[in-house]
């Protein structure tokens, strides 16, 4: 029971995220002139895993008290390179997929050998190399374009046994492959410290390094998952600045309303992909309500102020002043 | 000397930061199965000693062995893995994590490659327990404890390294008495064990408490090492100050009755922590606030100078009402309040600024010049302060993270001092520095005094309250316990009231 009580006070933030999408939600479906049918789930999901992953990539250097600018260039990055290596037979696309992976993984790797051995800061570490892999984006694929394996995309977008989105199940066995694995492994715990107090993990013998370096090749990785996503929902690629841009914002907010601390040491993934089904759903919301899309980032800008005033609520019970700033 | 060979050994050790040796020629050697005191005054060079044992810096010349092997550590980590493992006087947990988090930082229980957190459990309650702290959950944040439980986990992290040094570094400072029992059993247990300790403390009769072997460094150098009993507590205090101490507290004045009152409370009340506490200080007096950690006296500070809301009661500043705001309008009031906090590095100081950035923080408005300030006011201002408290420093525009402990906490009592304060809140201003610095902190709070400063001094160390203050309140469970004056202000009242064990006879 004494248990019960710390978990829950351990993942608030992530428990609010999760009851505010449920919530917006359930006014989405019941508002759909359709209902919940399996389409319309499927294009619900395919839209939103996308940001799902980008957050969840953002999540591991925030976590290390780090940012990653560079996330939505890598996302579009792996989204120019399936669209030339991912073609030809199914054999050769699965090779493509490989090769688009080891690709984002390395860019992530880049930035955490940057901001590790050249002990640079990671914003602007990320705000350079995030330039140069939207350079190299832009080389492979000057204009949109591109004829991605069909089987692949079709199935990566699809339902499974007709009912259940496909995207969604990829998300959740990445959650169960890559995140859950991560969150409990010695490196994921050490990542943890380090946002938390750097020094202090350092005096205990925590491989600092190795912990960033991880986090930032992750990051790279899921981005690109993400990449390879984008790419099976439109069947080509294209170097597009302002998308790489909007990914790359929208990932630290639904990090934000899914609880994580942009001070590090504090959160989860898991919380970042409901921060970003929250965020999409904004989108949903206005088209079922019929209102003109052009107030879609003026609403999603009003739902980030709210996520990050209820994470402040605490401020209001807070009795001793000097805990405002702690 | 034991007959064992040393758990470590240090030949010619020195360390050298710029041009200026924090070791210098150091040999130092200590066995298993000893409780070795580290004796001297901050910057001393004990520090560097113990960072240069646990792998936190390398030596700049010299040889470091331990256990017989030639070592030299290039992280904690490869000191650990050697059993050499440090309890550091700056808390080394993360804040974010469970305890159980914590207590398996580095080694965790693994189960298919990942941390089995059950097993982690398991082990957190094991070492808990092993140091008396059942009542610390092993899910709880530690961010969520209160400093002594801090110290506490960080202890049991260290024992689960199973150490063969065990280095601890002024661990028992923020202690509460039963605590600080439990750490010396655990210390003697250890020591039959055969494990060597190495004992950093700056209190005299912790160390007279557990030490076998005592050395004192100073300067750098390693002035003496003896065995307990050998030398007496003056001789000690002598090693470390190399100087003749006449006086360990300045002179008490007689008490001043007719002086008006600085600064009234009245049944001031804050949650749990603070129960109807009223108080009068006059001015010219210095009153000092004891009894055990935790007791409420770091809130009453803070309640007075308007840090906390929601504080009940009412406080007068001679004769005024004066609202508990905040630190602004504390101030403002008609005798200005001024806080020294207690932990400097969060509190006191900005750590990456200058000196005279520190100093001048508070005061800024006097040295305003329509939008900008005056720099040639300031800098003179800065530096009369600085020659008035002796600061020692190279360089006005230098880091003030690159001073002392002794001479950063001079810095924290410069600033506040810059605002001419009427009344002056201390919380426990002497703990950790050295004893010169400690003196020279004694002799300007009464010199403040002398010139009608009201004086609230909280401090951990009944020796100082016994021996600084005009009267001091005892506060037990948020309240004022007892208020002693003259004769009855003593060791023994002291401890008996912080203890609460005269409460049957008062209630008869």
């Amino acid at each position: 029971m004494n248990d019960l009580r710390h978990r829950i006070h351990h993942n608030g933030g992530l428990l609010a995220a999760i009851g505010l999408f449920i919530v917006m939600f359930i006014i989405y479906v019941s508002n759909h002139p359709v209902g919940l049918t399996a389409a319309v789930a499927t294009t619900a999901s395919n839209k939103a895993v996308l940001l799902a992953l980008v957050a969840m990539a953002q999540t591991l250097p925030v976590l290390t008290r780090g940012l990653d600018l560079s996330v939505g260039m890598v996302f579009i990055l792996a989204n120019c390179l399936a669209s030339v290596l991912v073609v030809g037979t199914i054999g050769e696309g699965f090779l493509g997929i490989a090769i688009v992976l080891g690709a984002g993984a390395l860019a992530g790797f880049i930035n955490g050998a940057i901001i590790v051995w050249g002990r640079l800061q990671p914003i602007i570490t990320t705000l350079a190399t995030g330039a140069v892999y939207y350079g190299i984006a832009l080389y492979v694929r000057p204009g949109p374009g591109g004829d991605v394996q069909s089987d692949i995309a079709d199935f990566a977008t699809g339902q499974l046994f007709g009912v259940i989105p496909t995207a969604l199940v990829v998300l959740l066995a990445i959650v169960l492959i890559v995140w859950l694995p991560y969150r409990n492994s010695v490196l994921g715990r050490a990542a943890y410290a380090v946002g938390s107090n750097e020094q202090a993990a350092y005096m205990s013998g925590v491989p600092v390094q190795r912990a960033k370096l991880l986090a930032y090749t992750l990051a790279g990785f899921l981005a690109a998952i993400g990449g390879l996503m984008l790419t099976f929902n439109t069947y080509s690629g294209e170097a597009s600045a302002p998308i790489a841009g909007t990914y790359t914002l929208n990932s630290i907010a639904a990090v934000v309303i899914g609880g994580t601390s942009l001070f590090g040491g504090w959160g989860s993934a898991i919380g970042s992909i409901f921060g970003a089904f929250v965020l999409r759903t904004i989108e949903d919301l206005l088209f079922v309500f019929d209102l003109d899309p052009l107030w879609q980032p003026l609403f999603q800008g009003v739902v980030l102020l709210a996520a990050v005033s209820l994470g402040a609520l605490r401020v209001l019970r807070i009795r001793n002043r000097l805990e405002l700033f702690a | 000397m034991s007959d064992a060979a040393p758990i470590l050994e240090m030949k010619h050790v020195s360390k050298r930061y710029g041009g200026i040796a924090a070791l210098n020629e150091v040999d130092f050697v200590a066995y298993p199965g000893e409780i070795h005191a580290v004796l001297g005054e901050n910057g001393a060079g004990k520090s560097t000693l113990i960072k240069i044992a646990a792998g936190v810096t390398d030596p700049s010349d010299g040889e470091v062995f331990v256990d017989g092997r030639r070592v030299n550590f290039r992280n904690p980590t490869e000191a650990m893995a050697a059993g050499v493992v440090c309890v550091f006087q700056e808390l080394s947990l993360l804040p974010d994590l469970t305890v159980a988090d914590n207590l398996s930082i580095v080694s965790p229980p693994l189960r298919g490659g990942l941390i089995d957190s059950a097993g982690q459990r398991q082990r957190a309650r094991e070492l808990l327990a092993s140091i008396g702290c059942e009542d610390v959950h092993p899910l709880e944040l530690v961010r969520d404890l209160p400093l002594s439980r801090r110290q506490m986990v960080e202890i049991a992290k260290a024992l689960g390294k199973k150490p063969k040094l065990l280095i601890l570094d002024e661990a028992t400072s923020a202690l509460t008495a039963a605590d600080v029992e439990r750490v010396y059993a655990i210390i003697r247990k250890l020591r039959s064990e055969g494990v060597g300790i190495l004992y950093v403390s700056h209190r005299m009769h912790e160390i007279e408490a557990l030490a076998d072997v005592a050395t004192v460094f100073r300067n750098g150098r390693r002035i003496e090492t003896f065995r307990k009993g050998e030398r007496s507590v003056s001789a000690i205090v002598q090693m470390m100050i190399g100087r003749e101490l006449t006086h360990h507290y300045p002179d008490k004045p007689a008490p001043k009755p007719a002086e008006p009152v600085a600064l009234s409370a009245k049944n001031l009340s804050w949650g749990a922590q603070l129960r109807d506490i009223s108080l009068d200080i006059r001015k010219g007096e210095i009153v000092g606030l004891g009894g055990l950690d935790g007791q409420g006296q770091r809130s009453l500070l803070l309640a007075l100078f308007g840090v906390l809301k929601g504080v009940s009661g009412t406080v007068e500043i001679v004769g005024k009402p004066h609202r508990l705001s905040g630190p602004r309008s504390a101030m403002r009031a008609s005798l200005p309040l001024a806080l020294i906090p207690e932990d400097r590095k969060t509190e006191g100081l900005m750590l990456p600024m200058n000196i005279r950035d520190n100093i001048s923080l508070a005061s800024l408005s006097r040295f305003q010049k329509g939008l900008r300030l005056d720099g040639g006011k300031e800098h003179s201002a800065v530096e009369r302060i600085i020659d008035s408290l002796k600061i020692k420093i190279s360089d006005l525009a230098a880091a003030v993270s690159t001073l002392s402990g002794g001479n950063q906490q001079k810095v924290v009592l410069a600033k506040w001092l810059m605002t001419d304060p009427g009344i002056i809140l201390l919380n426990d201003p002497t703990r950790g520095i050295d004893v010169g610095t400690k003196q020279e902190v004694y002799q300007l709070l009464r010199d403040l005094a002398d010139k009608g400063v009201a004086v609230l001094f909280y401090s951990t160390d009944y020796a100082e309250l016994i021996g600084c203050c005009d009267r001091v309140l005892v506060m037990y469970n948020g309240s004022i316990a007892r208020e002693l004056e003259g004769q009855h202000l003593n060791e023994r009242t002291i401890i008996e009231t912080a203890l609460n064990v005269d409460d049957k006879e008062q209630a008869a």
